[in-house]
């Protein structure tokens, strides 16, 4: 691109950047050499003519979208599958920015999401070796398309109240799926409706006349050549959602529809030819995919953000208003305080996020192999630390990128701002893979547990060891730096896991029964969760960008360090009250803090836009009239208005058969 | 009527008188027969209005023409109504708009919204006399549709910024208007795009070689009889958006199109015949349509959110999910704590936002009469009250009705839920007709100037606490009841307010400018005017409720009460920090706090279902699978699903098309 062409307020933000954006573009990669791979995928994939929308998505209607998402995943498949000859391709399964190209393709989500972020994990994690052999080349080269279906219409959170039922007849050596009710019917399985022909059916398992809990089946639902539904099966969508409408989420119901014995995936429990029931050796091991999906959420939204905030940060660089001093230009937005107080904790959270989630991966890798050697002890720390990290990241994202688009004004309510569909993205990951609410009190749960060990002196595993310290009322000096602040929060979890616990004995006191008196402190509980979380985020971000940020230049490094310093010290100011009630923070700290903060908006400010430009994320896959690189706003949102259908006459059909009769009327 | 077994129990527990309440919240016993008329009238023609493929599967395109085909018919049933209302006083006007308000057909707005909000409003405030004879029965009849035209693609806040001219030509005695950039261009008007064919223009007028500012022009768009938009005028609609997408916002341009001089409104400001401009007597008079304009639009939050709330809490009724007990039923989700933390505060704000604009009506009205008298004394209170209350009602409704969609997991992502639709135009309201944090500041600049001259001024009533909370004594002792948390927020606005004003202080000593110093302190000024209207609102919850609680059955009145209680508990658990930092409430007052906040969510719990049935919304209005009255909940999300244009092919067309040679290998 020329660079006269660009808006020239963006040009002189550029000048402006104190560090080299491309350092950083390769410091959030890993690496050089990363980014130069994502930015092969990214040429090869943008390069598909045919991968380009003519009339926007936003102005087509249910069913067209359907059929042009499916087109493209097509397409786009059809080249990975290529590029998979000659490059491993088996990273998508970790932290990576690499396929993100995908949004540029589909604006929303692939109608394929699920087959390779469930369904082939499921197989790989949850099948026997024979059976893997058979399934994962065909699932790998998308021979079959799959899905997963677990959640049904009645029941989401509850796992053991799944009505769907696999019940085995020796006779014939096959399982016979039935959803009895209407409420048992699957519900939301990304793919389902019209796309895929397989799936994972999650179903309570009957042998011998009992019931064995849930567990994982492999289920062919339409015919390979013709597609049509099998017989016994009724599948179909479930229709339009805030976003996620070119997923293709779908139901489905079974009736007396049999599989052979072997599919069911047999890698922990077993069901053997006369019907014999045997045990998985731990009922913990089925955690592992469940746990895999919540991990990479964190990263996830760490790349939601960096979108957002791109977007937002370069229209504020672009956008004049108002005129504060009389007589002289309108300044640009951005230098407007509150709408720096509104952005630039975005880019820092991005940045908390992304280094966050990457330690919680390779802690999750290194629990994963000690799994495999059979050893489970970390595993339910893990857990509590997935639950409460994917609920508290998933939630501030979404609040941080809402804050991104009202930043944009009426603008940012434009679907051709891109900044919607982003909002309603991460909106949906608050709810999917485990509800915010019920992940916070599933770490509630182990924190009351490390409480009462604490108590008793007990050693605790690391994210919980300072319950140990505070348990003997230790008193900290308060301190107005990132490892005071960040000690301070581990004053405020351990003092709301405290509250919260004895609220729960107190409730019980009266007479309330354990799970009664639970409920009734489930505020608190979900409070301390909060608290124990933000103490692990601020930690984390802080501990693991000091230890990666020592490669850096010296430039680099102080920009880095500081926008994790922002978003400790954002929180300590956002949680200011209960740092007054569990520490000894005073008044005038936080006039310290205050003033701090406003100091790091300062320096953040010169190179905010050298900030997002280095998240490198190409126009294309960007999508947004407000964000392109080049800053022409206001003709690329005129230019994408003129793409509307509705555009293309003059004067609506529907004026001559119902607004004229009306204009016409007389008194 | 089938009634789901749960929510008739529910029904039958409820301790109040449920019409009661729904009369008090019409505002008598006849509005509410006049409303239910209306609402019959509107099932009469249930099929032409509610029949066919559900409006979220259609295109664009689609979504307006449908959007026009049953907006005409409501707007007849409505018209037919307003015949009886006494045309033109404002008074009775906003029961128009409010009828109007209530009976929004589709989910994504009117196209006739504008019309009655702005169109009419701003013509009754700005035309004068004889131009109100000339256009005002046209308008009322509907033989011309309006919509107003001020935010352009450049500007929005900001209007002195506006580019659109009119340039006064004495020698043919008419205002040539003109789009003298592509950011001048008008942006965002609904109804404007394909609908309106009259529009009310706010442009700079230049006469005599000089600018005097803004003023309203009305400008025939298009031709009444074809419909084909005028000569020199561009027009069209600004495409997809987050939500409202059948408002039809529009844009339009303008090339040298020349308009009679009486087309100016001249209720204020004139330009005679040859062009001498007459100055209008005050230029504070055009305040009177933004605080109507403002007011109409808590109230429009308050419609919304009390949909979102009735969906959320009638589901939550009915859904059940996880046995808190072993060997028990799985309980209704509505038994959580944490549940009825998310939902109960949304009924409550229902009414204290309602009765605190209620007020805020009546005020206007007083302050309307005063200012025929030449009295302008209390505009600037006003002004700045329903700035800060606009602000903190949309972003309060959209939390909360956001909190509601999230409080129904992954079936409130679903758009037969009808939450996305409602959350998207609470989204809205936070950006449009003043962005809050604009409002906010403008507010805070009020109170800023009131501290000022806390010495000398006369005090009005909204602000009289800002001295009262100075006297010796007030704060020292921390009382837990609602007039002692009111005292409490009093005296943490006060603090802010005077914080603000030093920091300002101390920055420009330092050598900062006015305007410097005020940017740099705007975090704390918008913090600050969000201060004030907290003791606002809970104040005139608090008093309007004493004051009407006396016609209240004693039923009532408990639970009205309660949700008073519930209403400033809540605001004060979420504001400790405020409170901890400026008031003497110890730690141990706030557990007491918690304590009571989670007891009034219990004593609320039985009446729950019967709060939000009060809101009496029928079912056609609601539009949601999750809210209808019956509860019949899975059976609708089915049938609903099961009207998707996809669901009527066992197989789309592009399976053959991609997915087949995709799985073969053939693409």
């Amino acid at each position: 691109m020329a660079m006269s062409s660009v808006n020239p307020d963006l040009v002189r933000e550029r000048q402006k950047c104190s560090f080299d954006v491309q350092e950083l573009v390769h410091f959030i990669d890993g690496g050089e050499e990363h980014t130069l791979e994502r930015r092969e995928v990214e040429n090869l994939v943008l390069d598909i003519k045919e991968l380009k929308d003519v009339v926007p998505e936003e102005f087509l209607s249910h069913k067209e979208r359907y059929e042009n998402s499916i087109r493209k995943a097509c397409i786009l498949y059809e080249f990975f599958r290529k590029y998979s000859e000659t490059n491993n391709t088996l990273d998508a399964f970790s932290p990576t920015n690499k396929y993100r190209v995908q949004m540029g393709v589909f604006k929303d989500i692939s109608p394929f999401m699920l087959h390779m972020g469930m369904f082939v994990p499921t197989i790989m994690n949850q099948s026997a070796p024979d059976q893997a052999a058979e399934w994962l080349p065909k699932a790998l080269n998308l021979e079959i398309i799959g899905t997963y279906a677990q959640t049904e219409l009645g029941h989401g959170t509850f796992l053991r109240g799944l009505e769907t039922t696999a019940t085995y007849d020796p006779k014939t050596e096959e399982f016979v799926l039935n959803s009895p009710t209407l409420t048992a019917y699957k519900w939301w399985p990304g793919g389902l409706a019209h796309t895929a022909n397989h799936c994972i059916v999650v179903a309570q398992l009957y042998t011998n006349g009992k019931c064995y809990g849930v567990h994982p089946f492999f289920v062919q639902i339409r015919d390979s050549e013709t597609h049509m539904p099998l017989t016994g099966v009724k599948v179909g969508e479930i229709g339009p959602k805030l976003g996620f409408n070119t997923a293709n989420n779908g139901f489905l119901g079974f009736n007396n529809f049999r599989i052979p014995r072997m599919n069911m995936l047999m890698k922990n429990a077993q069901v053997l030819k006369d019907g014999t029931y045997v045990k998985a050796k731990s009922d913990k091991l089925t955690y592992g995919t469940m746990v895999f999906v919540r991990v990479l959420i964190v990263t996830d939204m760490a790349y939601e953000l960096s979108r957002a905030s791109t977007i937002a940060v370069r229209y504020a660089a672009v956008r004049h208003q108002s005129q504060p001093k009389p007589g002289e230009p309108e300044p640009a937005i951005i230098e407007y305080v509150t709408q720096q107080h509104k952005l630039f904790i975005a880019i820092a959270t991005s940045h908390a996020y992304r280094v966050t989630g990457n330690w919680l991966w390779n802690t999750y890798s290194k629990v994963t192999s000690d799994m495999g050697k059979g050893n489970l002890d970390q595993l339910p720390e893990l857990h509590a630390l997935a639950c409460c990290l994917k609920a508290v990241c998933s939630r501030d994202a979404t609040l941080r990128i809402e804050e991104c688009r009202l930043a944009c004004g009426g603008h940012g309510y434009m679907a051709s701002s891109g900044l919607p569909i982003i909002q309603n993205i991460a909106a949906a990951t608050i709810t999917y893979e485990g509800e915010y609410t019920v992940l916070m009190l599933q770490t509630a749960r182990y924190l009351v547990k490390a409480w009462k060990q604490a108590s008793v002196g007990k050693v605790m595993t690391p994210t919980v060891a300072y319950l140990v310290d505070f348990s003997k009322n230790s008193n900290h000096i308060w301190e107005n730096t990132p490892e005071g602040i960040i000690r301070g929060f581990h004053a405020v979890g351990a003092g709301k896991t405290q509250a919260a616990f004895e609220a729960v004995q107190a409730h019980e006191k009266t007479g309330l029964d354990f799970e009664d008196a639970w409920n009734r402190a489930s505020v608190q509980l979900v409070n301390a969760s909060e608290a124990h979380c933000r103490a692990i985020l601020c930690e984390m971000s802080w501990a693991e960008m000091q230890r990666l940020s020592q490669t850096l230049s010296p430039n680099l490094r102080k920009v880095v360090l500081e926008l994790i310093e922002m978003y400790i010290v954002f929180w300590a100011l956002e949680k200011r009250g209960e740092l007054l009630m569990y520490t000894k923070i005073q008044k005038d700290d936080i006039a310290v803090l205050q003033k701090r903060y406003e100091e790091l908006l300062a320096a953040v400010r010169p190179n905010a836009v050298g900030l997002v430009d280095a998240f490198d994320i190409r126009d294309e896959i960007l999508n947004s009239t407000l964000g392109a690189f080049d800053g022409r706003v206001y003709e690329r949102l005129m230019e994408e208005a003129l793409k509307s259908p509705l555009n293309a006459e003059p004067v609506n059909r529907s004026f001559h058969q119902y607004l004229k009769p009306l204009i016409k009327a007389k008194l | 009527m089938n009634v789901n077994k749960d929510l008739q129990n529910e029904r039958n527990k409820c301790s109040f008188n449920v019409r009661e309440l729904t009369e008090f919240i019409d505002g008598g016993k006849n509005r509410t027969l006049e409303r239910k008329h209306i609402e019959k009238l509107i099932l009469a023609q249930k099929d032409e209005l509610f029949g066919g493929t559900p409006e979220d599967y259609l295109s664009h395109k689609e979504k307006y023409e449908r959007a026009i085909q049953t907006n005409v018919i409501i707007l007849k049933i409505v018209q037919d109504f307003m015949r009886d209302a006494n045309g033109g006083d404002l008074t009775n006007y906003r029961d128009v708009l409010t009828t109007l308000l209530n009976f929004v057909v589709s989910r994504e707005g009117t196209p006739f919204a504008l019309h009655f909000m702005m169109f009419l409003p701003v013509f009754l405030s700005q035309a004068d006399e004889e131009q109100q004879m000339e256009w005002l029965p046209r308008a009322w009849n509907c033989n011309i549709i309006g919509s107003y035209a001020q935010t352009e693609l450049g500007h929005g806040t900001f209007i002195r910024g506006l580019e659109t001219t009119a340039t006064y030509d004495a020698a043919t005695k008419e205002f040539v208007l003109h789009s003298p950039t592509v950011t001048s261009y008008k942006w965002w008007p609904g109804a404007l795009g394909h609908t309106a064919n009259y529009c009310v223009v706010v442009a700079q007028l230049h006469t005599k070689g000089q600018c005097h500012g803004i003023h309203s022009f009305i400008v025939q768009v298009r031709d009444e009889e074809t419909h084909m938009p005028l000569a020199g005028i561009r027009v069209g609609e600004i495409g997809a958006k987050m939500g409202l997408n059948m408002i039809n916002n529009g844009f339009i341009g303008f090339n040298h199109v020349r308009i009679p001089r009486r087309h100016l409104l001249m209720k204020h400001a004139q330009v005679l015949e040859d062009g001498t401009y007459v100055k209008s007597r005050n230029s504070k008079l055009n305040y009177g349509a933004m605080v109507f304009v403002r007011v109409v639009i808590v109230f429009d939050s308050v419609n919304y959110l009390s949909k979102a709330v009735t969906i959320a809490t009638r589901f939550a009724a009915v859904r059940r999910q996880s046995q808190l007990k072993a060997n028990e039923p799985e309980c209704q989700i509505i038994d959580f704590l944490t549940q009825q933390h998310k939902l109960f505060i949304g009924i409550a704000t229902c009414h204290a936002l309602k009765m605190t604009a209620t007020k805020l009506w009546d005020t206007f009205n007083e302050v309307q009469q005063q200012l025929r008298g030449g009295n302008l004394e209390r505009l600037p209170e006003l002004h700045a009250l329903a700035c800060c209350l606009k602000a903190v009602s949309t972003a309060d409704t959209a939390a909360l009705a956001e909190g509601g969609r999230r409080a129904c997991g992954g079936h409130g992502y679903m758009r037969s839920s009808g939450l996305p639709q409602t959350c998207a135009v609470l989204d809205a309201a936070c950006t449009f007709e003043g962005d809050n944090t604009v409002l906010l500041l403008q507010t805070a600049r009020f109170l800023v100037k009131v501290w000022r001259g806390l010495d000398t001024l006369k005090l009005t009533p909204t602000v009289a606490y800002l001295r009262t909370t100075l006297t010796e004594g007030f704060n020292d002792k921390w009382d837990n009841t609602v007039e002692g948390i009111i005292k409490g927020f009093q005296t943490v606005s006060m603090r802010k307010i005077s914080e603000c004003v030093s920091c300002m202080a101390k920055r420009m000593m330092s050598g900062m400018s006015q305007e410097e110093a005020w940017n740099m302190t705007s975090v704390q000024l918008v913090a600050a005017a969000e201060s004030h209207c907290r003791v606002i609102i809970i104040s005139y919850f608090h008093e309007e409720f004493v004051k009407v609680s006396s016609s209240f059955s004693p039923a009532l009145r408990r639970v009205m009460k309660l949700l008073v209680e519930l209403y400033t508990l809540y605001w004060a658990l979420d504001k400790l920090q405020d409170l901890l930092k400026y008031t003497s409430i110890s730690k141990t007052d706030t557990e007491q706090l918690q304590e009571r906040y989670e007891d009034t969510l219990n004593a609320l719990r039985p009446d729950a279902v019967g709060l939000v049935d009060a809101f009496d919304i029928m079912d056609e209005i609601l539009q949601s699978t999750l809210g209808a009255y019956d509860g019949r909940v899975y059976e609708r999300l089915m049938e609903e699903a099961l009207k998707s244009p996809l669901n009527a092919e066992p197989v789309n067309r592009s399976f053959h098309q991609y997915l087949k040679p995709l799985m073969q290998g053939k693409l």
